[in-house]
């Protein structure tokens, strides 16, 4: 099956799924009135939301010096900043690690980074075990689940489908309260980074005039996998770099607004390398392993303000396309709108060709998006790069037929009269009672949820010529 | 005096007359005597959405020649004209129609932009045959595009026997978004679902938008399902032309 059609399919899986349904129903009605709410109690959304576009694109426009600072910072800290070029070879750092220090046991709080590169397949390829310690996280890991979600991995479960999951995984009592629930896996979770010699957290920001690095959530659980086992390894894309702390208190105001609805998460980690000499807890060694995968060759063309993104999820949650498929069907790591435009972009776009399709361009996710990303501007330069490659997602031949016919009818006003006047009469006849149930060949997808009008016997331009004739006519009988 | 054309648009021009000539009346209500340049065609939209700007930009050739010449170009579509607006601009940055593009993209406006922003028309002393309640589906280019939102509601506020309601998710796009709901007609038809379930269990007797497409693909949801619900172009509310 070919990217586009496993798209297509995913999709009508996705559609039919009541469970799925439910669950994108209530996590993302919660999601976007959380955010409206969070946004409307800033004095100044606008302006904020203006300094934080800022301070993202002056932080991608000096990428390298930023990193240099970073790096060197870092360092200063008694921390090591790792440097990897493709997800394999994170991985294969992180591993190299794992064998250094003898690790078994891992815990990792929540990192879409790490999800690009497969981490956790490889540790666990390698007999070492991988704990997810983010409550979503952890039970989509049970279930053999990719997240669905940048900021709630699990928004596609209901919590009816993750008590039994629960129930059938790990013997825990049934019952349909999330706090139930919470407590029991918190049980669970406790010795787990007790046990554990190594904890891997994501990366919200890095700070380049400390070499900070910022996580934050609402279970602790973070913090917990950062400072329990003796060695911590962040991992971060090479675009979240922040200048500086005042670029970070404009971003701390819009990140858990928009992500989660809240003022503040309950959690906010700020981690400036290993623990010192007169520190009585935390990490005895910290690395920063920095990822490009892909990022550095997207700086450089048109679409390097993606990068721009801080991974908050508003832009899914307000997506109709999202709303009604959920993450999954969009097949890798990053769904919804800003997904549509990286996944392609860093996977390469043959792999994901259906994806700057599927969106009808309402621009939903731009008025939501704290640093005003370009969404679906983008997208329609992906859609432009598509068709000039040839990729049948966006042109198989019946297309690019049409595409012509309609381009040479459309720019000449007497060939536009004629094709009016063909499609009056081939709509006429298609149509019973004035309206057709079944359009023929590729329009055929309008037909299958909504009639299609017979076009009327005279267009606008004709009515008007006639009404112009009978007043000159008037006109001239009367003199 | 500044000489106005009325870009009527492909679709009204072809499936939807009435509303073509609802607006030629408005402006006339509206003391502006427009003008039906004949060379018009479309504005290149559905072929610069689905990624073919060449034969987009070879179309758009056709809508700058044509209107190039007019002081202000109005047109019953807030899509049509955000194309205009914001994409002419870039698709001719390197043509020699550059100036001629640039000035087309700052001088058409959706009819009721055009009504209250640059005449400043709020109230066109409209009165419908008899009361009647409708609430607004706002089309998302016009909306987010352009930023229209209150000059529709100023300009039917005034309308008499009309009470304005409003629609539940309103500002949600119905799922049309052009060949989309064709290519991707599944999706295309689940956003269409959850719009028509706002529309069939809201108390208005029709709905107000302002793109014909929109209202086309909203009415063939509402026609499919045998509802009695219709969509009703802005500017037929506007010349009073709602059936009683």
């Amino acid at each position: 099956m070919n990217a586009s059609n496993s798209f297509k399919s995913s999709v009508v899986v996705a559609l039919d799924d009541i469970q799925l349904q439910t669950a994108l129903d209530r996590g993302t009605t919660r999601a976007v009135n959380g955010r409206i709410s969070a946004m409307g109690e800033t004095s100044a959304a606008p302006e904020l939301r203006a300094q934080a576009r800022a301070a993202r694109l002056r932080a991608l426009n000096q990428l390298p010096e930023l990193l240099d600072t970073l790096e060197r910072n870092v360092t200063a800290n008694g921390g090591a900043v790792l440097w990897a070029r493709t997800g394999a070879e994170a991985n294969d750092t992180i591993l190299q690690i794992c064998r250094e220090h003898g690790v078994r046991r891992v815990t990792k709080g929540k990192s879409m980074v790490t999800e690009e590169s497969g981490l956790n397949h490889v540790l666990e390829a390698h007999d070492i075990e991988i704990n997810e310690s983010d409550l979503g996280e952890y039970i989509i890991q049970l279930a053999h689940e990719p997240p669905s979600h940048i900021v709630f991995p699990m928004l596609h479960k209901t919590k009816e489908a993750t008590a039994e999951l629960l129930h059938e995984k790990l013997g825990m009592p049934m019952t349909d309260k999330p706090e139930d629930m919470t407590r029991f896996v918190r049980g669970v979770m406790r010795r787990k980074y007790i046990e554990a010699d190594l904890g891997i957290s994501g990366v919200n920001f890095a700070i380049a005039e400390t070499g900070t690095i910022i996580t934050v959530e609402n279970e602790g659980n973070n913090r917990l996998s950062c400072s329990t086992p003796k060695i911590h390894i962040a991992v971060m894309g090479l675009e979240k770099v922040l200048a500086t702390w005042h670029d970070w208190t404009t971003l701390a105001q819009l990140l858990p607004r928009s992500a989660t609805g809240q003022r503040m998460t309950v959690y906010t980690n700020l981690m400036s390398g290993p623990k010192r000499e007169h520190e009585p807890d935390g990490p005895e060694k910290f690395y920063l392993l920095i990822l490009d995968n892909g990022r550095s060759d997207m700086l450089a063309g048109e679409f390097a303000e993606s990068l721009a993104c801080i991974r908050c999820g508003a832009c899914l949650n307000v997506c109709p396309v999202y709303q009604n498929i959920g993450g999954h069907a969009y097949g890798w790591v990053y769904p919804g709108p800003i997904g549509s435009i990286v996944s392609p972009l860093l996977q390469g776009i043959q792999k994901a060709p259906s994806l700057p399709y599927a969106s009808s361009l309402c621009g939903a996710c731009q008025a939501a998006c704290p640093v005003d990303i370009a969404i679906p501007d983008m997208l329609l330069k992906l859609r432009r790069d598509l068709v000039k490659v040839h990729d049948p997602a966006s042109a198989s031949l019946p297309w690019r037929i049409g595409m012509r016919a309609w381009r040479i009818g459309m720019r000449s006003p007497l060939l536009y009269r004629i094709g009016g006047k063909l499609a009056a009469v081939g709509t006429r006849l298609l149509a019973r009672n004035g309206k057709i149930t079944r359009l023929p060949g590729i329009l055929g997808g309008w037909t299958k949820s909504r009639d299609f009008p017979a076009f009327p016997a005279e267009s606008f331009r004709e009515r008007l010529a006639q009404k112009k004739k009978r007043v000159e006519s008037q006109s001239r009988e009367s003199e | 005096m500044a000489k106005t054309a009325l870009f009527v648009t492909c679709i009204v021009d072809m499936v939807f007359p009435d509303t073509g000539e609802a607006t030629l009346e408005i402006l006339e209500k509206a003391g502006v005597r427009a003008e039906f340049p004949e060379g018009q065609t479309c504005c290149g939209q559905p072929a610069f959405n689905s990624g073919f700007q060449e034969d987009a930009r070879d179309v758009a050739r056709q809508f700058i020649r044509t209107f190039a010449g007019y002081d202000h170009i109005v047109t019953p579509s807030g899509s049509c004209a955000a194309m205009v607006r914001h994409y002419y601009p870039e698709l001719f940055a390197h043509d020699s129609l550059r100036d001629q593009a640039l000035h087309v993209a700052a001088h058409t406006w959706e009819l009721s932009e055009y009504l209250v922003d640059v005449l400043g028309i709020t109230d066109l002393g409209t009165t419908l045959p008899k009361p009647m309640r409708a609430v607004i589906h706002d089309a998302c280019h016009g909306m987010r595009g352009l930023g229209i939102s209150q000059q529709p509601r100023t300009l039917l506020s005034h309308v008499r026997n009309l009470e304005l309601g409003v629609l539940n998710g309103h500002d949600q796009c119905c799922g049309f978004g052009g060949l989309f709901a064709v290519k991707m007609s599944d999706i295309s038809g689940a956003m269409l679902n959850d719009k028509l379930a706002n529309i069939t269990t809201s108390d208005a007797d029709f709905v107000i938008t302002s793109d014909c497409s929109c209202l086309m693909h909203m009415n063939g949801g509402l026609s499919r399902r045998n509802s009695p619900k219709r969509v009703v172009h802005l500017a037929e509310v506007l010349a009073g032309r709602v059936a009683a």
